[in-house]
This record gives C-alpha cells, sequence and structure tokens, in this order.
C-alpha cells in the first residue's frame, strides 16, 4: 500500500489529510490523473510531488510502500 | 539540532547560540514575525503547517547550500508552526561567518530558498475571511513553473 499526504487547501477539498491505495508500478503523472478523475478540484496542475520527502518527476514511478505527498505551492518565511 | 520546525514559541538566542564560533566575526539573525496589515487587509491570526519531516530536511539542505556557497559559514533555522498571533516569530535565521558581508548575503539567501522549497503553508485568517496563502487561486504556482534548484546545489 502507498499513503498518499495532501496539505493546507488541498486537504481541504478531499476532507482528509491522508488517503491510503495502492499505487505501485505506476507514475506520479498517471496517479494525479487518477486523483483529479476522483477529486476534479484538486489543482494538481501546480502541485509537486514528493516521494518519500524528496521531490519526484511526473514520470518516476512509485513503489511499494513509498510515501507520496502532494506539495501546493509553499507559503513559509 | 540546527534547523527545526517548531510548535513553540521561538527563542532567538537558541539559534544565536548554534552558530557563534571562534571563527565567526559576524552574526546576522533574520526574524520573520507577523504582520497585521497587508494592502487594505487586516489579519486576525496565522496558521503554519508544515510536512514536518521533509520541511526539516529542506532546512538542512539550505543550510549544507550555505557552506558550499560561503567558507566557514554557520547556520541555524528555526520555524515556528500552529497558531500564530500578530507579531510572534514565524522563522529565525541565524547565519555566521568570519566576514560580515557574506552572514548578511547567506543570510538573504536562506529566507529566500525557504520561500521556494521548505514544505511549510500559511493560512490567514481576516477579519472577513480565511484563506491558504499560495494556493489555486493564485494563477501561477511558482514563478518558473517549479521551485528553483529542486533537489540540487545551484
Amino acid at each position: 500500500m502507498n499513503k498518499l499526504l495532501f496539505f493546507a487547501g488541498l486537504k481541504d477539498i478531499i476532507n482528509a489529510d491522508h488517503l491510503e491505495l495502492n499505487l505501485a508500478g505506476k507514475t506520479v503523472k498517471e496517479v494525479k490523473a487518477e486523483l483529479k478523475q476522483q477529486y476534479s478540484d484538486l489543482p494538481l496542475e501546480s502541485v509537486l510531488t514528493a516521494i518519500n520527502e524528496e521531490f519526484a518527476f511526473d514520470d518516476d514511478i512509485i513503489e511499494k510502500n513509498d510515501v507520496i505527498a502532494f506539495i501546493p505551492p509553499v507559503s513559509g518565511g | 539540532m540546527n534547523f527545526r520546525i517548531v510548535h513553540e514559541p521561538i527563542i532567538v538566542q537558541e539559534a544565536i547560540d548554534l552558530v557563534i564560533s571562534r571563527n565567526a566575526g559576524a552574526v546576522t539573525t533574520f526574524i520573520g514575525t507577523v504582520r497585521e496589515i497587508t494592502g487594505s487587509k487586516k489579519t486576525m491570526k496565522l496558521c503554519y503547517e508544515a510536512y514536518e519531516p521533509m520541511a526539516r530536511k529542506k532546512l538542512e539542505e539550505i543550510g549544507l547550500e550555505i557552506k558550499e556557497k560561503w567558507q566557514n559559514a554557520e547556520v541555524a533555522i528555526f520555524h515556528r508552526v500552529g497558531e500564530l498571533d500578530i507579531t510572534d516569530i514565524a522563522v529565525v535565521i541565524a547565519v555566521s561567518t568570519p566576514h560580515r558581508n557574506d552572514a548578511y548575503e547567506a543570510n538573504r539567501y536562506a529566507i529566500e530558498r525557504i520561500k521556494e522549497i521548505v514544505p511549510i503553508w500559511k493560512k490567514e485568517y481576516w477579519e472577513d475571511g480565511e484563506e491558504w496563502i499560495g494556493n489555486q487561486q493564485q494563477t501561477k504556482a511558482y514563478p518558473s513553473g517549479e521551485p528553483k534548484g529542486v533537489d540540487t546545489y545551484e
């Protein structure tokens, strides 16, 4: 299984801070497309993805037990 | 620990103490505080949220970038999360270097990088509503499409 983490405004849109899904073998891009189908309000175009706490690219492939985090534009400082 | 995400009020002196060294001839501190008025809007309070383990890693990474760019620099960064009131300290950056120019430059670099690569988000509470800053209402998420120098030492 994979844990998907959502933060800030994304969390409000899906009404949860995480989801558990089996995504092994899929690319980041495919996962984003699936999420978009289920939650059409998610502004995933402006969201970066992290796999196991490192920024990932759209064609990176997700492995078993990877933690996927969706990082909306940051506003710390 | 020089790089912290904290839930309690920040004590600036702790960051300074971490960077003081016999090599240092200058220490600069940047203190980011919660501002009440932005344009015509009045902020009542703020809430910061972080992806804490990744945020800590990214702060450490900024520290490494600084050490590469500025010889003999020492860096400490604390960012607070949770609810903050007006005038509360949200972030402190302390940098020491042998000479003052480097300390100023490196400190400025740190805050700019925080705003690019560290997964921390701010929610503003105004008199008439609330909003996550940097959210989907912005037409452009990042000026260049994505944070500059993600996972690289520029």
